[in-house]
């Protein structure tokens, strides 16, 4: 098969995959969010804290009070919605509304894995997942559509492509490889996990976890996209997923990655898997096989998707090498660190006092980091300068509210990286206050005293 | 083939779904102790029958004897047997200090800490208590009026020295201030005794057992309260809030034992003492020592390399104590120095263990501070 616009592009293929895909990505959202606040995590993430730290550009996104639950059920309802290709477009745009927008609330709780929720489901908004197997079918036979063109299918192969290499990557520096840097750190702390616990203290296990995961990552796509390899590859993601979901607390990422990779399968396969679903539900699936071909007509519509589409992927492909434009170790200051698909990196933790300074009548006072922020927020705040800088804004926001003149705020912190020995992380001299945020290297975070080598 | 694997897939999504349990299951119960290099479990057995249980015992045996004290004076209320009554409790209120650290269990069940040492002691409140005979302790609005700093009030500042204290005694207060005394320490005997009840009674064993990693782990739950405890209560309670480092002014009123005057520094070195024991798990006032987060730190190198944080940690423990044993009472440090530079500097050593805990340690054993999702970025 070679690389060709019609092979990538355009060539009809049947629209199963991309219904089955559809289904499971509804139902483990739905999953993800009935977890999510059955932990009672709406409350204690986004409405008991005081304080909540935005990313650079969204202050204006903010928890709602008790009005939070709402975006909540309204993230369940669309993912309903999606699951049963009920008027879907609408669906696949309100979900990846409120799904990025509960994200954006507070990016304490940034994971990689939202992250990539909330990228599939804005491309979801653009591929005609509906075209099968779906109420809006059902109802209009006009919008079914046995077979669909393949970039819609190859656009997530791609997406899940991009995630994987990079996240490979991302791995190779001298603290993963030759290190065996954080899993020296965290495996031996999971010495209770079932079969595998008495390896876990081994001196050759974290290495052969870090070397393995490098690999995985780094082929498994490609190993997918091959027919003759592709059972394997899939026993593989399996085998690899479920193994990071006993061992870190990663949430729903493992299920939405394993059932993500079943779109590389063949038509076959889904077909198999709908008429299964159809024993239940009983609608009919040959109904749906019409041989209707839905083919992109040249529109200035479909111009201005294509171009959204490429211009989404451009980003992809460049976003996480945006930390080559940054001086000194990403991991150490995180500048371009998010949005790249490091996952697992680090084990970094911090420490930091503020000092508040009332520069009218010289006094001054630690802050008890507790009045304000959870101890979950602390503790991710204490090793990232943007949240530190935010926090530091509010203080004297809410200090001079109290009644002190001209605040000032400094910093005492110590940072660990990869077990390394906590070291000073923000200059203590710097008046915090005096400082903004930008997408400029931020000057007043010390300098890294090791060096990690790698990509 | 291809339904194998639809079947591979949904009974892997099961088997994991079904394991998706809030971190509340540390998985190690069906499965036998690994052989691992380091044993949680071990650790907690000493920290619970070697250090726990012993100094709930010792202090048990503490508040007997200030009781029995208090009984001497209660039916003869001379100035000796006020000297007696008060080194009894001072020796109770230092084994305290070894007790305080174990917030965990029992004790955070009736909230020993909070009952036992809530510091400033409202006086005027216990004044009018003691006046209308009419209060109920076990509310929690009224924890600023019982516990050791209660007595500390009555049995040293209700006047200006022993003999206007023991007058006190001897006028129509005396049955009011006599019965007070009896409920704040009846008080205290009652929630100790429950404590160290269910620790015999169960706890012990739920607490050794619970030998897993996770944030309802026992050994992770307890680092972040043995953490919490230097931080907040040895650190910020005993010297930081009075230094008024918290609030831009000095709040002498907030020593521990403030009407005492001369003891709190001694209570700080007894609780920093506590700390540090525990750290290094050495058995309750004897000279044996068993597995401990210092012994932890030092399996945990041998496999990463790097400094000896153990080291460095009691390092800095002992840079603090020497520090603060050159320093005279807080209250006096306090009140006569503006600013108070020497418990200031000391202060600051206390503080510079904190990162080596919080961080350093936290770190190493990779301890769960909270069960949120969290991919480790």
């Amino acid at each position: 098969m070679t690389l060709n616009k019609e092979n990538c592009l355009t060539r009809a293929v049947e629209a199963a995959p991309l219904a089955v895909f559809r289904i499971f990505f509804g139902l483990m959202m739905l999953l993800g969010l009935l977890r999510f606040v059955a932990y009672g995590w709406v409350d204690k993430l986004y409405i008991q804290p005081k304080f909540f730290f935005s990313y650079y550009g969204f202050e204006w996104v903010k928890p709602l009070g008790s009005f939070t639950y709402f975006i909540f059920l309204l993230c369940a309802i669309s993912s309903i919605m999606v699951v049963l290709g009920y008027r879907y477009r609408l669906a696949s745009i309100l979900f990846f509304l409120s799904f990025t927008y509960i994200e954006l609330m507070d990016k304490t709780t940034y994971l990689n894995h939202y992250y990539f929720t909330s990228l599939l489901a804005f491309l979801m908004i653009f591929l005609p997942a509906n075209a099968y197997y779906s109420i809006d079918a059902l109802r209009n036979s006009e919008n079914a559509f046995q077979k669909i063109p393949v970039w819609t299918v190859n656009s997530i192969k791609l997406l899940l492509g991009i995630v994987y290499v990079y996240a490979g990557l991302s791995k190779l520096n001298s603290d993963w490889l030759i290190e065996a840097m954080p899993l020296k750190i965290w495996l031996p702390s999971k010495f209770d996990i079932p079969l595998l616990g008495n390896m876990m203290h081994l001196d050759w296990t974290p290495y052969f976890f870090s070397w393995v995961g490098a690999l995985y990552d780094l082929t498994i796509p490609f190993f997918l996209l091959n027919k003759r390899t592709r059972p394997y590859a899939f026993a593989a993601v399996v085998i690899f997923h479920l193994l990071t979901r006993v061992l870190f607390p990663i949430g729903m990422f493992p299920y939405i990655m394993i059932v993500s990779t079943l779109i590389f399968f063949d038509a076959s396969f889904h077909h198999k898997l709908l008429k299964r679903l159809d024993k239940w539900f009983k609608v009919g699936i040959q109904r749906f096989d019409n041989s209707r071909v839905l083919v992109d007509k040249k529109t200035r519509r479909f111009s201005f998707k294509t171009a959204i589409l490429a211009l989404f992927f451009l980003i992809q492909l460049c976003l996480p090498f945006r930390y080559l434009a940054y001086p000194d170790e990403l991991f150490w200051t995180e500048e371009g660190y998010r949005f790249s698909w490091r996952v697992m990196l680090i084990e970094k933790s911090g420490y930091a006092q503020f000092k508040v300074v009332d520069t009218e009548s010289g006094k001054w006072f630690y802050v008890d980091n507790s009045d304000f922020l959870t101890t979950f927020q602390e503790k991710q705040m204490a090793f990232q300068p943007d949240f530190i800088l935010e926090y530091a804004h509010f203080l004297k926001q809410n200090f001079e509210k109290d009644g002190h003149k001209k605040v000032a705020v400094y910093v005492d912190s110590y940072v660990s990286l990869n077990g390394r020995l906590s070291t000073p992380y923000i200059d203590s001299k710097i008046d915090l206050t005096q400082e903004k945020e930008s997408f400029q290297h931020k000057n007043w975070i010390l300098p890294f005293n090791d060096e990690i080598t790698g990509l | 083939m291809k339904k194998v694997w639809f079947l591979v897939l949904f009974a892997a999504l099961f088997v994991a779904c079904s394991s998706d349990n809030g971190g509340g299951d540390n998985g190690s119960d069906n499965v036998d102790p690994a052989p691992v290099s380091f044993e949680r479990g071990a650790m907690l057995e000493n920290w619970a029958d070697n250090i726990i249980i012993p100094s709930y015992e010792s202090f048990t045996a503490e508040l007997s004897a200030l009781k029995a004290a208090f009984e001497t004076f209660k039916t003869d209320s001379n100035e000796a047997n006020l000297t007696a009554l008060r080194a009894s409790w001072l020796s109770a209120y230092k084994t305290w200090q070894h007790v305080s650290l174990f917030e965990i269990g029992p004790a955070e069940t009736v909230g020993l800490r909070l009952n036992v040492n809530i510091y400033p002691v409202d006086a005027e409140k216990i004044d009018g208590f003691v006046q209308s005979g009419s209060y109920d302790l076990t509310l929690s609005s009224n924890r600023d009026a019982k516990g050791f700093p209660a007595l500390d009030y009555l049995i040293n500042g209700l006047g200006e020295n022993d003999t206007a204290i023991v007058s006190k005694f001897s006028t129509t207060e005396k049955d009011g201030l006599i019965s007070y005394i009896d409920v704040v320490l009846n008080d205290m005997e009652t929630l100790i005794t429950q404590v160290i009840s269910q620790w015999k009674a169960g706890y012990r064993d739920t607490f050794v057992n619970n030998d897993g990693a996770s944030s309802t782990a026992s050994v992770d739950r307890f680092v972040n309260d043995f953490i919490l405890y230097y931080e907040k209560y040895l650190r910020a309670g005993k010297m930081g809030i009075p230094l008024g480092v918290f609030s831009g002014e000095v709040l002498p009123r907030n020593v521990e034992a403030y009407y005492k005057a001369d003891v709190s520094n001694e209570l700080f070195l007894e609780g920093l003492a506590g700390v540090q024991n525990f750290f290094n798990g050495n058995h309750f006032q004897k000279a044996s020592s068993g597995e401990s987060l210092a012994s932890y730190l030092e399996a945990l190198n041998t496999l990463k390399g790097g400094e000896d944080l153990a080291e460095l940690i009691n390092g800095q423990l002992n840079a603090a104590r020497t520090r603060v044993e050159a320093l005279g009472s807080f209250r006096s440090e306090i009140e006569n120095n503006a600013p108070p530079t020497n418990m200031l500097k000391a202060y600051d050593e206390v503080q510079r263990a904190v990162p080596l805990l919080k961080v350093d340690m936290v770190s190493a054993m990779n301890i769960s501070i909270d069960f949120v999702d969290a991919d480790g970025d």
